[in-house]
């Protein structure tokens, strides 16, 4: 499979994308690991006029300590992110999302900011990054703006982002000190995920101080279990709550049906997938 | 657009449309016919390179974006007419038997053994969750990538062929991981 | 006496083939380059039915660099129809094949227009410039309802979408007793429905012809597996001289017989390199292999077993639907009959009846894919076994065990009449019960059940057997197949002693150059690196059947055999000429011929050589040292083993994973243990893919909605177990190096191997059946709904490409 032809840009500075991306309109594809975008354009299911292509703008590479919060750059690989000591220490949940993207050769080319932007429902960044509170900075022809990740996921495969946005930051709050866990399911190793449930959790003196659940592939968008986290709060680490507060895991949730799994399995799956990620990450 | 790209070592420089994917400029404009293409949608892992040290699959990757980078194939890893240790692992555990996947296989195992100098049974499965093959059960190609890390070892065998952070860098691509 | 060498055959040979293969210096048919070369690109219907109203080529006949656009109307008058070379009744119903649809398409993927672009990219882009108008019709999807009374038709021309009807009754045959007094007179009676989802055969290579029409000839080279077969039919189809068309396989990546296949873009290729006087490429993309190369399986089984409360079987009843698509290809009507002699198995059954109906539905044809009939039949077989003992209560094994063929009982005609030459099936079972630790599986398998764990464990047997080494021609004429099974091998003995051997069967994979060289080493006692292994071209080998059901060995190697032996007869007599001596005292062992004796003896290669320059040969001996043999056996080989699986089934997700999988396999003599294991380890991958991942999908508009292998989900080296393997040995009588057949075992033996591992570690659970591919929604739903019949499958899945719309974004 050939893609159709397109003029490609390869602009050094954000400004300058912002300029090409304007320029170019409508039709007009960002171009970041191209992990999905490259598939997609080989299978003709898209057909842009203008490809920006991102990768020379080593700015948006890396994972910088901010403080209270690590800002990763939109264009760092997903290989980077999960050998980033920063990400290990103060963002494992990230971590170990990452682990379960794709294959090791899409994670060499694959970037952080292009799995948010791409928004798949079924992708494996969006959970975690809504779990963890993340926010997006972004640079348009107006300026920056942040926009939290509760904010940025708007449907499927789409997100705030207009034709002409660059994401260019993620700043992720640090969780240091907690435990985290991402349960995948998934028929092969290499397909998406049917349902992920990605848990970040503090324990103090056996007792659940913090808890941040969110659902991978439950609806159009990544899903917080709000219900669930309310639920753990203040409650015993222990196998009873978490499968109390777990019951609660597809409580506004919206999921699909598919080949793989109708709404009631996977509204089943998230409940237990849910347990089964606490008692990880509590256990971790 | 021009592009100059160092593939197995050779520098080539020439005119490609931005669409050209780098797995077509290897094999139609270069000649590289060793790496193939089995699929549509980067799920075989059969058109595996390794870009500036980094396996990637070359069906997913444009030409231009290979610009000034190093790129290393199946066809640039034998040196002096000498196997490199994963070829001949693939040989000796009979990792192999039509041989369509066996480049892109090779190509990630070095890739894995670079990140895994001694890889479990798990290990290797998972490292190599991007390849497919439909003739082995993949069985022995576990077997191969374990025994070549065996022999890849620092000490095992040739400098040039053991795992150490260097031989990552693109100047050596190719002969060391 | 020389030092006794190590014998070649039985020898764990690295292989030959590798060397090209692990440097990339490869040749397949993708890599060929030429001179002018133009690049053919098909465009394919979106529709499954629909008649084709108009078809716009101007915009794209008048785009950049392209040559040709052809319609089905532009090519209707020589393109023939695609062949079908097993007409399974007299009165089988066969609608003509077009390689490019005329008119009407019948399936979603069929071949509406060609473009010839001087590159494979403008070729593409001129595609997405045609322009096709349809008017739908009804698509008939369903074999049930396209049976039914006024169903829709996929060929209005036929009349019904029932292609043919096909039965085997031992009572009729008078191979045994009638099935319907076993079920009036039965004790215990047994009748469960399988579906054998539709697959695709996935080989990792794409399809690839390239047709160079120059100097007065034409050659083809193609991705097949079946060279032999492709120039004859080539030949028959749109009446080129045979002798004017040569066809080359050069490397090929896989088949598992997705390549057993004589295609559209093989005769349209053709068609324009002819029509434009220049070579011609044409390469599929995965997503075109996916959507028009040929499928596997897609049968509907309903089974009635009887048996005696004793647990001795009575009777067998098969009914079959079997979906041929929307056309019959090569072999398309005959893959469900090559599994009517194996429901029976390895079993002592009285009475048997089988009938088998042909069904036109609006999908892509099926036809070969590994095993071709006969995983379909032990699937069948050895799930209604577990399903027998479950309603008797017994212990399944003992089940097999109290009904199988004893191994002094060995040959043994069975109820279909085939008679199967030797076999120990109580020596398989029991190694593999041993390296399987069956008791202490049953014990953890209970210690589970009665804790209520989760995580249930299960055990699952088959005890199976196959028909290989296709095939005695008399016996494929007998079942109207339009061919022989007979195998060609020639010997040329060179001057300086090297040999080439030039074989009729086409290896894409298996390793024949190794094997063939180590067969032909052992005979002649060359060494096995002075053998070359010439085959896949028409011109150097002009005779042969090809690779399929695993009969290369069996059919080709014997062959090989024979033409070794006609070497050496005549090489013995001009040896006992040189040496002056009796014939009859000459021996030969290691490549050497001696007098009995006598100190006297000559080297093989010096009495080649001898033959060569002709200067003192016997009178009337012709020079050279040449030979040739055709073998046709009289019957299959019939390989069999015992394949036992330990699954855990997660019964909160419905996940199953496998625990253990052990085989003894019992395939007659090896030739060569390594690529044996080889075989074996890939064969399994892919009939518990079988089981428990890959699936054909069609929606109800008949889109094939698991058109990349992001969809159809082909399992990964982190998605498969470690499987022990071992051997027994019970040599085939049927052939003189006692070899059965290796290809397609470890497919036929796996699936319900997994599959009754699954409803075991479930069955107190009260389930009895999961529909393949066993989803973790599937046996979930078994498990928690009593679901049995599994839950109708949905498209578009969400993650893939599936569910990648036009606003894709970009990552």
């Amino acid at each position: 499979m050939i893609p159709a032809e397109f003029e490609y840009v390869a602009p050094t500075s954000v400004e300058e994308a912002v300029r090409a991306l304007t320029e170019a309109g409508e039709d007009a594809k960002v171009l970041a690991g191209g992990q999905s975008l490259i598939p997609v354009l080989r299978m003709r299911l898209a057909a842009p006029n203008v490809v920006v292509d991102l990768s020379n703008l080593s700015e948006l590479t890396g994972v910088r300590d901010d403080g209270d919060s690590l800002l990763i750059g939109a264009m760092t690989t997903h290989y980077e992110v999960q050998r980033d000591h920063l990400v290990h220490d103060h963002a494992r949940l990230l971590a170990l999302a990452t682990d379960e993207v794709a294959d090791p050769q899409v994670r060499h080319r694959g970037t952080f900011g292009g799995a948010l932007a791409h928004a798949d429902p079924a992708g494996d960044l969006p959970a975690p990054a809504l779990a963890m509170d993340a926010t997006m900075i972004i640079v348009g022809p107006g300026g920056r703006r942040e926009v939290p990740a509760a904010e940025f996921f708007v449907d499927y495969f789409t997100t705030v982002l207009e034709p002409n946005d660059v994401l260019v930051d993620i700043r992720v709050p640090k969780l240091t000190g907690w435990s985290a866990h991402y349960e995948k399911f998934n028929r092969v190793a290499q397909a998406w995920s049917i349902v992920a449930v990605a848990a970040a959790v503090r324990v103090s003196d056996g007792t659940i101080a913090e808890a941040r659940v969110a659902l991978t592939n439950m609806g159009p968008t990544p899903v917080r279990a709000h219900g669930v986290e309310e639920a753990l709060v203040g409650q015993p680490a222990t196998a009873e709550s978490i499968n109390a507060a777990a019951a609660r895991a597809a409580e506004g949730t919206n999921p699909t049906t598919d080949g793989n799994a109708d709404a009631e399995f996977r509204s089943h799956l998230a409940r237990v997938l849910t347990g089964r990620a606490i008692t990880a990450a509590v256990g971790a | 657009m021009r592009i100059t790209v160092n593939v197995d070592g050779v520098g080539y420089t020439d005119d490609v449309e931005p669409r050209t994917l780098l797995v077509h400029y290897l094999r139609e404009r270069l000649g590289k016919t060793g790496t193939v293409v089995g699929c549509d949608t980067s799920n075989c892992g059969a058109c595996t390179v390794h870009l500036d040290g980094h396996s990637v699959k070359s069906c997913s990757v444009f030409a231009v974006q290979a610009d000034r980078h190093e790129v290393t194939t199946i066809e640039g890893l034998a040196r002096d007419g000498k196997l490199h240790p994963v070829q001949r692992a693939f040989h000796e555990n009979h990792a192999l038997q039509c041989g369509f996947c066996t480049p892109g296989m090779i190509m990630q195992s070095l890739d894995l053994i670079a990140d895994h100098p001694d890889p479990d049974e798990e290990t290797v499965r998972k490292g190599l969750e991007g390849n497919l093959c439909r003739c082995t059960g993949y069985q022995n190609i576990v077997k191969a990538v374990r025994d070549a890390a065996h022999h890849m070892r620092p000490g095992a065998g040739p400098e040039a062929e053991q795992v150490t952070e260097e031989t990552r860098s693109p100047s050596h691509a190719g002969g060391g991981e | 006496m020389t030092a006794t060498v190590e014998p070649e055959i039985g020898k764990a040979r690295l292989r030959k083939e590798d060397a090209r293969l692990i440097t990339g210096d490869t040749r397949w048919t993708d890599n060929i380059q030429m001179a002018g070369m133009l690049h053919m690109a098909v465009l394919r219907s979106p529709m499954a039915h629909a008649r084709i109203t108009s078809v716009d080529v101007t915009a794209a006949a008048a785009m950049p660099g392209v040559l040709l656009v052809l319609t089905g109307e532009d090519v209707a008058e020589e393109q023939g129809s695609l062949p079908c070379a097993w007409p399974i009744t007299e009165d089988m119903l066969a609608p003509p094949a077009p390689s490019l649809a005329v008119g009407e398409v019948n399936f979603a993927g069929e071949g509406v227009a060609v473009v010839i672009a001087r590159s494979d990219y403008e070729a593409h882009d001129a595609l997405a410039a045609i322009d096709v108008e349809y008017d739908e019709l009804p698509v008939v999807l369903d074999m049930k309802a396209a049976l039914a009374d006024g169903a829709d038709l996929v060929h209005p021309d036929l009349g019904t979408n029932k292609s043919a009807t096909w039965v085997f009754d031992s009572a009729e045959a008078g191979t045994g007793s009638d099935v319907d007094q076993a079920i009036a007179d039965a004790e215990v009676t047994v009748t469960r429905t399988f579906r054998q989802q539709r697959l695709i055969p996935a080989f990792m290579e794409p399809r690839s012809v390239v047709v160079d029409p120059g100097g007065g000839s034409i050659t083809m080279w193609s991705a097949t597996q079946v060279p032999h077969i492709l120039r004859w039919m080539l030949a028959a189809v749109l009446g080129i001289p045979e002798h004017k068309v040569r066809v080359i396989a050069p490397d090929v990546g896989g088949g598992f017989g997705g390549k057993l296949q004589v295609t559209p873009e093989e005769v349209l290729t053709l068609l324009v390199a002819r029509r434009l006087g220049k070579p011609v490429k044409w390469t599929e993309s995965r997503t075109e292999s996916m959507l028009s190369a040929h499928h596997g399986r897609d049968q509907v089984q309903e089974l009635t077993i009887t048996a005696r409360r004793d647990g001795t079987v009575t009777g067998l009843k098969v009914d079959l639907l079997a979906d041929m698509g929307a056309y019959l290809r090569l072999v398309t009507p005959g893959v469900p009959i090559l599994g009517a002699f194996m429901f029976n198995a390895i079993y002592k059954f009285p009475a048997y009846r089988f009938t088998c109906v042909n069904v036109f539905t609006n999908k892509v044809p099926t036809d070969a894919y590994r095993g071709a009939g006969r995983p379909e039949a032990t699937f069948a077989i050895e799930r209604m076994m577990d399903e027998l003992a479950a309603e008797l209560g017994v212990e399944p094994m003992e089940l097999r065990r109290k009904n199988w063929i004893k191994h002094e009982e060995f040959p043994f005609t069975t109820v279909c009449g085939l008679t199967y030459d030797s076999g120990n099936y109580e020596a398989a079972t029991d190694r593999a019960m041993e390296l399987f630790g069956y008791e202490e599986l049953r014990r953890e398998q209970a210690r589970r059940r009665e804790s209520g764990d989760p995580v249930q464990l299960g055990i699952g047997i088959s005890t199976f057997t196959e028909m290989c080494g296709l095939a005695p021609s008399r016996v494929l004429g007998s079942l109207r197949y339009g061919a022989g099974g007979w195998e060609h091998a020639a010997i040329r003995m060179l001057p300086t002693g090297k040999v080439e051997l030039i074989t009729g069967t086409s290896p894409h994979g298996q390793g024949h150059e190794t094997a063939w060289s180590q067969i032909v080493a052992d005979r002649l006692g060359v060494p096995f690196e002075d053998v070359e292994v010439l085959h896949g071209d028409t011109q150097s080998s002009h005779k042969g059947m090809d690779s399929y059901g695993s009969r290369s060995l069996a059919v080709g190697g014997t062959a090989i055999v024979l033409a070794a032996d006609k070497v050496l007869a005549k090489a013995r007599t001009l040896a006992a000429h040189l040496m002056e001596c009796s014939e009859s005292d000459v021996d030969f062992s290691n490549g050497q011929f001696s007098v009995r004796g006598t100190g006297t003896s000559t080297a093989l290669t010096d009495v080649v050589l001898a033959a060569h320059v002709a200067h003192n040969l016997p009178d009337g001996m012709e020079p050279g040292m040449d030979a040739e043999s055709t073998f046709d056996p009289t019957n299959f080989s019939f390989p069999h083993g015992t394949h036992l699986c330990a699954t855990e089934v997660d019964t909160e997700t419905g996940a199953v994973k496998i625990h253990s999988y052990v085989c003894v396999d019992d395939i007659g003599e090896v030739v060569n243990p390594l690529i044996v294991e080889g075989q074996v380890h890939g064969g399994l991958a892919q009939g518990i893919a079988q089981a428990l991942f890959e699936e054909a999908v069609h929606d109800e508009s008949g889109t094939l909605t698991t058109a990349t292998l992001a969809d159809y989900l082909v399992p990964t080296a982190a998605d498969l177990p470690h499987f022990t393997t071992d051997r027994t040995v019970t040599p085939a009588d049927s052939n003189p190096l006692g070899v059965k057949g290796v290809g397609e075992a470890g497919t036929i033996a796996s699936t319900p191997a997994v599959v009754n591992a699954i409803i075991d570690a479930v069955r107190h659970l009260g389930v009895t059946d999961v529909e393949m591919p066993c989803t973790p929604m599937r046996v979930w739903k078994a498990v928690h709904e009593g679901k049995e019949r599994g839950v109708p499958t949905t498209p578009v899945a969400a993650g893939g490409l599936g569910s990648i719309d036009a606003q894709g974004g970009a990552e």
